[in-house]
């Protein structure tokens, strides 16, 4: 279980406004994060990955503490080894697709098989600029799965994708998330994208 | 015709070169990251080579390393080293002359990368020296190009700094630059002809080489 109960001060058009969060995700639930521009989501997310600290309030998993406020503990992105999908993919442009996986992990077959769900085996030679936006959205998806994370942060990861790769993709990833014993939190503005997938719902406004 | 002046040159540059790529590379990328009054600071330190005239850093340079006085005198008695009127001291001049020439180009190309590539290189469990060495090094590929060819053109062409810190002694300290106006000096306008077109043709060469390169790449990977 992940519980997260933080506060961080945002900047927002109004001035200041006060991102407050305090939520259980259980094991292995998809939670579908919804909410307004600018409301904090990406931040939200970042701050359980460690790439922002929260200005104070306490993330734990089970019995490690990622982050707390008073005791002045902070663990690095790197100890928590989240998988996290960026909203603008964040693709390494020097890389090939396989080159992306490779630099996360050496297991050559899970390498290929999460080609083959991201449906990118013919482009494993290719760099991130001579791919569509669907494919670079895919591949982003498989590199955060490339580290068999326990927790998996997704900033708008279908958006680039047609319905039926979609749907399709997000059948196989379920299959994954089960396998791997994954939680996901993942932020969605379309309300029908996870209907029937997600068991819990954040709103952040 | 003396050739020495050239290989001379020469070999500075590409001393100098190799040294501000060593140093340039880390600062420019310390630079490169969030901002502090110290590190604009340090900036503007670094960028001052670029206004002032050669001869007032060349100046301040000799009076620092002078042996007859506090800095340089000290060098002398504890490690017996002295920087004036030395090759050594044509190299730590030029370091200082050349090095807004390596950080600038560099640290704008690091500030261009976004932000979110170092973030996805973390969340695979990479540290800051791997995510350096395998996402933002070759990602600036042609900066960093562009930055070590002005670097080392800039070099070659260096004059004020040189003749006060380093003098005009054959073989140690009389690079090109000096070869020219020691020439046109003693009415040899042959000798200053052929060293200036020398000087000339290799940085032309240089610059040109950076212009198609840059025309043939993308400027940046991410463009």
């Amino acid at each position: 279980m992940i519980a997260v109960d933080i506060e961080k001060k945002l900047k927002a058009y109004n001035g200041l406004q006060v991102l407050r969060i305090k939520k259980d995700f259980l094991p292995g639930d998809i939670t579908r994060i919804t909410g307004p521009s600018g409301a904090g989501k990406t931040t939200f997310l970042k701050m359980i990955a460690g790439l922002i600290a929260p200005d104070s309030g306490i993330i734990k998993t089970n019995s490690v503490t990622w982050f707390e406020g008073a005791q002045k503990i902070n663990l690095s992105p790197q100890q928590r080894r989240v998988g996290f999908v960026f909203q603008d993919y964040a693709l390494f442009p020097n890389m090939t697709v396989k080159e992306h996986l490779e630099y996360a992990t050496s297991d050559t077959e899970w390498i290929n098989r999460l080609l083959h769900i991201g449906g990118l085996q013919t482009f494993a030679g290719h760099r991130p600029g001579h791919l569509s936006g669907g494919q670079q959205q895919r591949l982003a998806i498989m590199r955060a799965l490339a580290i068999k994370p326990k927790l998996l942060l997704m900033d708008e990861p279908f958006s680039a994708l047609d319905l039926k790769i979609k749907s399709a993709l997000i059948k196989d990833l379920q299959i994954l998330f089960t396998e791997l014993g994954a939680t996901a939190l993942i932020v969605s503005h379309n309300p029908q994208e996870l209907d029937g997938v997600s068991r819990d719902e954040l709103e952040i406004f | 015709m003396d050739l020495s002046p050239i290989w001379l040159t020469l070999k500075l540059a590409a001393i100098t070169t190799l040294i501000l790529l060593l140093i340039g590379l880390p600062l420019a990328w310390w630079l490169s990251k969030k901002r502090s009054l110290v590190k604009i600071i340090i900036e503007a330190i670094i960028t001052m080579p670029l206004v002032l005239p050669p001869s007032v850093l060349g100046f301040y340079l000799l009076l620092a390393f002078s042996p007859q006085h506090g800095f340089g005198h000290w060098l002398q008695q504890t490690f017996n080293v002295q920087f004036v009127f030395s090759f050594k001291g044509l190299v730590l001049a030029s370091i200082i002359y050349s090095m807004p020439f390596m950080i600038s180009p560099v640290k704008s190309a690091f500030q261009q990368l976004p932000v979110s590539l170092s973030q996805a290189s973390y969340t695979l469990g990479k540290t800051q020296w791997q995510t350096f060495w395998h996402v933002l090094l070759p990602n600036i590929k042609p900066s960093l190009l562009t930055a070590v060819v002005l670097t080392f053109a800039h070099t070659l062409g260096e004059f004020g700094v040189v003749l006060m810190i380093g003098g005009n002694i054959p073989g140690v300290t009389r690079v090109a630059s000096i070869a020219v106006y020691d020439s046109v000096e003693q009415r040899d306008y042959a000798a200053a002809n052929n060293y200036s077109l020398i000087l000339f043709a290799i940085t032309f060469v240089m610059v040109l080489s950076v212009f198609i390169y840059n025309k043939y790449q993308a400027k940046s990977p991410l463009e």
